[in-house]
């Protein structure tokens, strides 16, 4: 039986200077490298591959899998690119890692290019956290100084360059293929599939990518062996995954545990639900998920049980409102955030959240009308599945999820005319705005 | 373009630089729109010209990703932008409280910038510290646990020229268009000031300090399946 939790990506974040390298060799930094080098290409991609490491971004690929479809090499360039565009709502573990222990990230980055067979990678970092790039790109110097980027990488032979590239603000980007036409230096907008990016991504080249915390579980993976890390999480989520609590919990914070820790267990872990209040939704993976309530706290958080129970797993981006929350005022500000981050090329997505943040808005202000319960329930139809991109299918899913469960909130915000919730009911803070 | 020889020659170094980062030159256009910030405080027609002419694209081509990211202002931006975070859960928290108190503080609303330059003010989206909520980020830092009272305390210390620091980030807040320096790719020394993580970052890993939790040894690991096949169940 594995511990309760299992700190492994987040076990070195507060130690001094843990960002340095000298901090991350003293810890056992690079050793990981060292085995890979030491090994095939290929051996280290089957480990990985053997390991069942699905992706840790949202979509829960499989890791390995991902990197075996890149086409044989033709001597051309492949590349990797790092997706560290953490902008799903309520997701908040990726930046944390890159601030406390960038060379965890760029070790994975260097495992995996060797594995696949990339000699030019890139993490593709949101433009909005200055202070992490900084980490970032000081690490990518120091480990370029010590021979662990660059030419002749530990006298292996193998070259890679890192550039660290910043973004300027969208959370589409975060879609795998708007993030390649950014990194191009264009508008991020989604690509059409296929062709995926393993056959022409960056540049039109056979192309890797994988979300942060993915790569970082790489150098674990290849120093301790698959069968190690399949020793945790469940048959088919195997390992450790980094579960972020946040909102009307005691203690919110980042919580690394076996995957099928329940919700239960967590909350419980994070001191409880906020004091003299319960729970009355959560959101198990982003705010592109389908909504729980209190029913689902016993669902294994793994990627096929969250499935099972009507939701995703997504990022782990545990969201936590209690009673004190108006669920209409919840959904109307995520649909506000799909609307103002649709990238506008596919017109259901645009036109969709637009009318939904509109209708929204008025029935949580208190102008809503009787047929506009049946406007919420149609527009998604003509969304979800119409896009080129996952924003759109994901953008409805609070809502759709919030009338299945709170339905009668929404009726009674239109025969009342009025929201019936205080907004400072659900404030962290005392002090009231004058 | 209105450069002095000085600027252009500058800028036409650093862009070098920049564009030597990259396989295909295009690919550097976003930090060079960080990087003609750090000059000009804003994307201006100055900037959109010089991206072309150095990336040889068009002034539309320039201008249509520029207008695509919410970081790329095109109107002269404040010496700091304050960014309240106002997507849901934030919101709720009291992100709206922190805005609505803010705003009528500097006397301005949404995306606009005080009479003397010195504050933009903006609501943004989910900026990934959701732990520590309410957040603001000042020219794109962090500061964590806000409240109104915190929010407009830092806007006056800053009013008032004193060094603010957030809470995770380097020993003060630099000005726009320093960080905006450090977002075209350019290291301002300041990567090694502040702390590892913030303390809701830690939570997990003290909880598991304190009751001995742990992974297992490597080596220690049951046979394959069997506690995969436990677990599961």
């Amino acid at each position: 039986m594995t511990d309760t939790l299992t700190p492994l990506l987040t076990s070195r974040w507060g130690n001094p200077d843990s960002w340095t390298l000298q901090a991350y060799l003293k810890a056992g930094g690079y050793e990981a490298l060292k085995k890979a080098l030491s090994q095939d290409a290929a051996d280290v991609l089957n480990n990985v591959k053997d390991s069942g490491l699905r992706g840790r971004g949202g979509a829960g690929f499989p890791t390995g899998t991902k990197w075996s479809f890149l086409p044989p090499p033709d001597g051309g360039p492949r590349y990797l690119v790092v997706n560290a565009d953490e902008s799903e709502p309520g997701t908040c573990k990726d930046i944390p890692l890159m601030m406390a222990d960038p060379h965890q990230l760029i070790e994975g980055a260097i495992i995996t290019s060797y594995a696949i067979g990339c000699h030019h990678a890139f993490i593709y970092l949101r433009g909005e956290v200055v202070h992490v790039y900084r980490r970032l790109l000081g690490a990518v110097a120091e480990a370029k100084k010590a021979g662990y980027l660059g030419k002749d990488i530990l006298g292996s032979g193998f070259d890679l360059e890192l550039t660290v590239h910043a973004g300027a603000g969208a959370y589409i980007c975060g879609e795998e293929t708007a993030l390649l036409d950014s990194l191009e230096g264009r508008r991020g907008q989604p690509r059409l599939k296929p062709p995926f990016p393993a056959v022409a991504g960056l540049y039109a080249r056979p192309t890797v990518v994988n979300n942060v915390e993915s790569i970082a579980s790489v150098p674990w993976i290849t120093l301790n062996g698959q069968e190690w890390w399949k020793s945790m999480g469940t048959e088919k989520s195997t390992g450790v995954a980094i579960y972020s609590l946040s909102g009307h919990v005691q203690q919110p914070g980042q919580y690394e545990a076996p995957l099928g820790i329940t919700m239960r267990q967590l909350i419980d872990l994070a001191g409880g639900i906020r004091a003299g209040h319960e729970l009355k939704f959560w959101m198990p993976g982003g705010s592109s998920t389908a909504m729980f309530t209190q029913e689902q706290l016993d669902v294994p958080l793994d990627y096929d049980s969250v499935v099972a129970a009507g939701s995703m797993l997504g990022t782990r981006a545990l969201q936590v409102f209690d009673d004190s929350v108006c669920v209409v005022r919840a959904v109307s500000r995520w649909m506000d955030f799909y609307a103002h981050e649709s990238c506008g090329k596919c017109t259901p997505c645009r036109e969709g959240t637009f009318w939904l943040r509109s209708v929204l808005r008025r029935i949580e202000a208190g102008r809503g009308k009787p047929e506009d319960m049946q406007i919420l329930e149609d527009i998604p139809k003509s969304i979800v599945g119409k896009a080129f991109c996952p924003l759109g299918d994901g953008a409805p899913s609070s809502l759709v999820s919030s009338l299945k469960y709170f339905r009668a909130e929404y009726e009674d915000h239109i025969e009342n005319g009025r929201c019936p919730f205080d907004p400072k009911a659900a404030y962290l803070f005392k002090e009231v705005a004058a | 373009m209105t450069y002095g020889p000085e600027t252009l020659e500058a800028l036409q170094r650093d862009a070098a630089e920049v564009i030597a980062r990259y396989p295909t030159p295009r690919s550097a256009l976003l930090p060079l729109l960080h990087l003609v910030q750090s000059v000009d405080g804003y994307v201006s027609p100055d900037g959109i010209e010089f991206c072309a002419q150095t990336l040889d694209l068009t002034l539309a081509e320039v201008s249509a990703v520029a207008t695509f990211y919410s970081q790329f202002k095109r109107k002269p931006n404040g010496q700091y932008t304050l960014g309240v975070c106002i997507t849901s859960l934030c919101a709720i928290m009291g992100g709206d409280a922190i805005f609505d108190k803010l705003s009528e503080y500097l006397g301005v609303g949404n995306d606009e910038t005080t009479a003397d330059g010195m504050f933009t003010l903006e609501k943004i989206e989910c900026n990934a510290a959701c732990d520590f909520a309410p957040v603001m980020m000042v020219n794109w830092e962090f500061f964590d646990y806000q409240t109104p009272a915190s929010a407009v305390q830092v806007a006056e210390d800053l009013r008032l020229g004193r060094p603010v620091a957030p809470t995770r980030g380097p020993d003060r807040v630099h000005s726009f268009r320093e960080v905006s320096r450090v977002l075209a790719g350019f290291l301002d020394g300041h990567e090694d000031e502040g702390p590892s993580a913030g303390d809701a970052s830690l939570r997990g890993r003290k909880l598991a300090e304190a009751n001995g939790w742990a992974v297992p040894a490597p080596g220690a690991a049951a046979p394959a399946g069997a506690a995969a096949e436990g677990e599961s169940k």
